[in-house]
């Protein structure tokens, strides 16, 4: 298969639904540790755990948890489509579920872009 | 399914187990999307409350500790990613990585295990009293 034919294979709705859902769920798993190890910073009280907000005020670290809120929500719809896909009987709706999961995300990353 | 096929082709020997194995992590994977889905639901809705009442230390915890309620729910949503996370991973490594020996499995398994009482200890460090 030419390097041309691979792009075109590659270069449609479903493929980019299956690349957003895999590197959403990739930077997801990065950041875990990470949001698991502040949240236990609680243990050591509450002063611990102001410091660490106090970082998270900076405009850097607020548009990275934007990101990951709509990275969140993008995780979600994308993967409730592909249970409805396997799951459900097919009803030749698949554009129609991308389009209404990537509304869904997009709604729930502004939404806390927002209220911040 | 391709963890099953290249099962078969690269070791025939306990192909049968390894499909099992397959099998089940593909179950376990949608089975703990589907509670996922109604624990990511629950934790935005509880990310935009938070922000919107207040992001201080002081306020945080006065909302969360001591809450057994909501100590257990995330203990459940930590459990489900414990088991999504490191299975989507196990793929990724497979497909784009191709690392598929079993070596991949312990290093899986280990960091399914982290995820595990990480999560439970962060859980516990906001939410009991």
């Amino acid at each position: 298969m030419s390097m041309k034919n691979d792009y075109r294979a590659r270069n449609h709705p479903a493929w980019w639904a299956f690349l957003v859902h895999r590197l959403s769920g990739l930077a997801l798993s990065f950041f875990l540790p990470f949001h698991f190890l502040a949240l236990g910073q609680a243990l050591q009280g509450e002063a611990r755990l102001n410091t660490l907000l106090r970082w998270t005020e900076q405009p850097l670290v607020k548009f990275s948890e934007t990101m990951l809120v709509l990275l969140l929500a993008a995780h979600l719809t994308g993967g409730l489509r592909l249970l409805a896909l396997e799951f459900l009987p097919w009803r030749g709706w698949q554009k129609s579920l991308l389009a209404l999961a990537a509304g869904a995300a997009l709604a729930a990353g502004l939404a806390f872009a927002l209220v911040l | 399914m391709n963890g099953v096929e290249q099962g078969f082709a690269a070791k025939p020997m306990g192909a049968d187990a390894r499909a099992k194995i397959e099998t089940w992590l593909w179950i376990a994977q949608r089975a703990s999307a589907a509670l996922l889905a109604l624990c990511v639901l629950v934790h935005l809705a509880t990310i935009i409350y938070a922000v919107r009442h207040g992001l201080s230390g002081a306020a945080i915890l006065g909302r969360t500790r001591g809450n057994d309620a909501w100590l257990a729910f995330y203990s459940l949503y930590v459990f489900a990613i414990a088991v999504h996370a490191p299975i989507g991973l196990r793929t990724l490594c497979q497909e784009w990585l191709g690392w598929r020996d079993a070596s991949l499995n312990w290093v899986i398994g280990a960091i399914a295990l982290a995820l595990f009482i990480f999560g439970l200890r962060a859980g516990w460090a906001v939410f009991a009293s």
